[in-house]
């Protein structure tokens, strides 16, 4: 309802203005009309049942603002939401094995509807970050992250980001292209502990 | 040597293609660069030429419970004319009451010429290992025919603007455990993944040139691979359920992308990675 007067107000605009008011709908599809293709259009198969069609709330709002940042205040919003998702590790040992954590980071097996459900997932970081000199078929959807523990120190307080940005990467960047890993279950917390050390330790590739 | 040789040949040398990559391995370069040598191979062939062949042989075969080609089924534009169909797709059809997209209308035509039922003409929409199908050869001759003409889709229908804005949302559409969509990989310039370029589809450079090439030729794999292909196998990596074969989300989201394509030439089947 906002949208469509929003759009009658930019049509006014455009006809005040002496501009062509092109055919094309302004006021797009309802999100009721995009679940019910959506719905009608996937077949659950394997691991991937159709309530993967439905939305949380992080999901719904970073689709509505369609790539683009969202405001300040609903960033921050989502961000805080977010950040009281983490559950850090009881133990309070955050750093694994960076060995384990490179496997990790080079396995994009899971989660898919062609993956063995009982397979050990990965995180598959290098589909879009660099991390190491050794491994050149990284992406480039998110930044480098070589030297990452070198350049941002061996901290605890930085250990601790790492793990909750693994964790829930929109606790710190609202609707960041990563996925949530712990929060949605993709990595166990043994596995985010071994990215962080594949991260932070100092003797990790990430950090020659 | 003639065509049918020299694509053989092709072929062959694009076996190597893994082990070339593979040795590269000395300085980083976008997955492309090998793809690039392999059409330098080729020259003027295609390894789609022989899809197309296929399909051309489909298109005038008498098929199915009515023992009928499909000579006489309508692209778009009108019965018969498969020159330059390929390039207004997907759009509104009275008849069936849908947006439909190539591989649709097959379907539809398959039905009411052929006499198949819906099931029968849905069946196998894709090649599998040691298995061609029907539809891929349909496709690749279909859209060859559209070669060098200029993509241009049409929102006038109604049916079609509505179509257009379902697409767009689902192209914007996140969700699964990965929060993932398509905006994911495809909503900004020069990125990859791993060392595969991928295209940024909301705008006109981008989508012209994935829109454009599709179907294709994926060396990879052997097998010519359609539009509808493209779309399933996104989504399965995008940890999405099944989309299934010429589905309304599947077409919305191409005439999304075609629309977002129009003006650009089209080369399909092209040769992919």
């Amino acid at each position: 309802m906002k949208n469509t007067k929003i759009a009658a107000a930019a049509g006014v605009a455009l006809i005040a203005a002496g501009c062509a008011v092109t055919t094309m709908k302004t006021q797009g599809a309802s999100d009721a009309e995009v679940s019910k293709v959506l719905h009608e259009s996937f077949e659950a198969r394997g691991q991937a049942t159709l309530d993967r069609l439905d939305q949380d709330e992080v999901q719904r709002t970073c689709s509505e603002a369609q790539g683009k940042p969202l405001a300040k205040d609903a960033a921050q919003r989502l961000q805080q939401a977010q950040l009281a998702t983490i559950k850090y590790p009881a133990d309070g040992q955050l750093m694994g094995d960076w060995k384990r954590g490179e496997k990790i980071a080079q396995s994009g097996i899971g989660k898919q509807y062609s993956d063995d459900p009982k397979a050990v997932a990965g995180g598959n970081c290098y589909a879009c970050h660099q991390l190491t000199r050794h491994e050149i078929a990284y992406g480039t959807i998110g930044p480098s992250l070589l030297g990452f523990g070198r350049r941002r120190g061996f901290t605890p307080d930085m250990e601790k980001y790492v793990y909750g940005k693994v964790y829930n990467a929109d606790a710190f960047l609202a609707c960041t292209n990563m996925p949530r890993f712990g929060h949605m279950g993709i990595l166990t917390e043994q596995q985010i502990k071994d990215v962080v050390a594949l991260l932070m330790d100092p003797k990790s590739p990430v950090n020659q | 040597m003639n065509v049918m040789q020299r694509v053989a040949f092709a072929i062959a040398a694009g076996a190597g293609l893994a082990a070339l990559a593979a040795s590269a391995q000395q300085a980083p370069a976008p997955a492309s660069s090998g793809v690039e040598q392999y059409r330098e191979m080729l020259g003027e062939d295609n390894p789609a030429e022989l899809w197309e062949a296929r399909g051309e042989e489909l298109w005038k075969q008498k098929r199915g419970p009515k023992n009928a080609s499909l000579e006489q089924c309508d692209l778009g534009l009108g019965p018969g004319v498969v020159k330059g169909a390929y390039a207004v797709l997907p759009k509104y059809f009275a008849d069936s009451g849908k947006v439909e997209d190539l591989e649709s209308r097959l379907v539809t035509c398959m039905v009411t010429l052929q006499g198949f039922t819906p099931q029968e003409a849905k069946k196998n929409p894709f090649a599998s290992p040691g298995k061609k199908v029907p539809m891929d050869a349909l496709v690749a001759y279909v859209a060859a025919q559209s070669r060098g003409m200029k993509v241009n889709v049409s929102l006038d229908d109604p049916h079609a603007r509505d179509a257009y804005e379902v697409g767009r949302k689902i192209f914007f559409y996140r969700a699964g455990p990965h929060d993932f969509g398509c905006v994911t990989c495809h909503g900004a310039d020069n990125e990859r993944i791993r060392l595969q370029e991928l295209p940024n589809l909301t705008r006109p450079e981008g989508a012209e040139r994935a829109y454009t090439t599709w179907p294709g030729y994926r060396v990879s794999q052997g097998e010519v691979r359609s539009m509808q292909w493209r779309l399933n196998d996104c989504f399965r990596q995008a940890r999405f359920p099944q989309l299934e074969f010429v589905s309304p989300a599947s077409i919305a989201l191409e005439l999304y992308l075609a629309y977002n394509a129009n003006g650009g030439v089209m080369n399909a089947p092209s040769v992919k990675r």
